[in-house]
């Protein structure tokens, strides 16, 4: 692995005609963690996965997935046994009952373990008999859930993970993430559902028209990023508080409101030389961090 | 042991999770001896990555106020150093909720106590220094 890191991407970047849909994209994921994967619909997420697994071709820049180059097809194929994924349409074989799909994906993993299976098997009710066709969504999520959560893999690539799934199937689904997580495996996942991810996830990366507008630890989001909410005698001009860290400023009558990614402090001491009447410092949430970050210019 | 952890407070997880415990040890919910649950156990109870816990864990072991023993698990131990520190905060808490009281028999909102302390702690950065 480089530099330790288990998934490494440098300037990678993927186009299909003259649509650029992955741009130069730095990569740095840490082993052991819990990373979430952010982005609009069409961001370039699922392109993005689809490159680490070697599954399309880079159009330029490279990377590393396990220490091995995703260019490389032949390291390509023996990477994908080395990981457990779980993509997007959760491609399955539509003819097949539940349990012809989990016998014949079992044939391919030497890291296949039959108590998992039975355990998932129990806890999902799936319907053993029922041919994959005739799945709800929910279900076929689910199928493709286990036959990624059945192995013992070094990491978890999932896409949308819980496309389809209800509130009960969500919670059982962060559980076998954390579970998987606590026994080592690194998890990379993307996902819409940003109050789960505030939980769970030790890093969070978001993609915004195929570039890398974040890459933080959720811990450090916690601790810089501030809403600061002002009231003036007579409300200043904006650009004042365009400072260092100031990500928004908008006003309001004498109001003004100014998101910071970090320096609350110096927009509070800003606020004071402009003789505020009320300042008001308030923690923000991921999804507000989030819609800042992919709103369009 | 009951925990609460709010993920959108603005305080990282592992902090929220390493006042809750020294505050049940202040309080005497948690005594001397006294085993924590395992990283996963917790980790999946509380919905959260087991990076969080291992974090805390390790720092509160740090400030002798937990032993983690291999295989076994998290223990509390009342070092002499935790124990006068867990005095040390004690005293401090007192004089904090006398001055909330004082604030709260002004008709201040809590949110707004709340928001005044975090206005102040902002502005008048903590120097570095060691305790």
């Amino acid at each position: 692995m480089t530099n330790g890191r288990v998934i490494e991407t440098e300037r990678l970047g993927k186009s299909y005609g003259r649509i650029e849909a992955v741009k130069e994209l730095n990569l740095s994921i840490r082993p052991h963690c819990i990373t979430a994967f952010l982005g609009l619909n069409g961001a370039g997420k699922s392109t993005t996965i689809k490159m680490l697994l070697g599954m399309i071709r880079p159009s330029s820049g490279d990377g590393t997935v396990l220490g091995q180059r995703i260019s490389n097809p032949i390291e390509g194929v023996r990477l994908r046994t080395q990981i457990a994924y779980v993509s997007e349409n959760k491609r399955l074989y539509d003819y097949m009952t539940v349990d012809q799909m989990i016998r014949f994906t079992r044939a391919f993993y030497s890291d296949w373990r039959p108590d998992e299976e039975q355990k998932l098997l129990r806890q999902f009710r799936l319907p053993l008999d029922r041919k994959v066709k005739s799945l709800s969504k929910g279900m076929r999520t689910k199928l493709g859930l286990l036959m990624a959560f059945a192995r013992r893999p070094e990491l978890l690539i999932l896409d949308e993970p819980s496309e389809g799934l209800d509130p009960v199937g969500i919670e059982e689904l962060l559980e076998i993430l954390i579970a998987r997580c606590s026994d080592g495996t690194t998890v990379f996942f993307s996902s819409h559902q940003i109050a789960e991810v505030e939980r769970i996830a030790d890093q969070i990366c978001i993609l915004h028209a195929g570039r890398l507008v974040l890459d933080s630890s959720l811990d450090d989001l916690r601790q810089s990023y501030r809403r600061i909410n002002l009231v003036f005698p007579s409300i200043p001009a904006e650009h004042h508080f365009r400072i260092a860290g100031v990500q928004d400023v908008r006003t309001r009558g004498h109001q003004m409101s100014v998101l910071a990614s970090s320096n609350a402090e110096g927009v509070v001491a800003r606020a004071q030389d402009f003789h505020a009447d009320s300042i008001d410092v308030a923690p923000v949430e991921l999804r507000d961090i989030f819609l800042e970050k992919v709103k369009e210019d | 042991m009951f925990f609460k952890i709010e993920p959108t407070s603005g305080q990282p997880l592992y902090l929220q999770l390493m006042q809750q415990i020294r505050h049940a040890v202040e309080s005497g919910a948690l005594r001397e001896g006294e085993q924590l649950p395992g990283i996963r156990t917790l980790a999946q109870e509380l919905v959260v990555s087991p990076n969080t816990i291992a974090k805390a864990y390790s720092e509160l072991e740090h400030e002798g106020l937990l032993e983690l023993r291999q295989g076994s698990g998290a223990f509390i131990s009342l070092s002499r150093r935790a124990r006068s520190l867990s005095n040390h905060i004690q005293a401090a808490t007192r004089s904090v909720s006398d001055l909330v009281e004082q604030l709260r028999e002004r008709d201040f909102r809590d949110e707004e106590i709340r928001r005044m302390f975090e206005a102040v702690l902002l502005h008048q950065p903590e120097m570095t220094r060691k305790r």
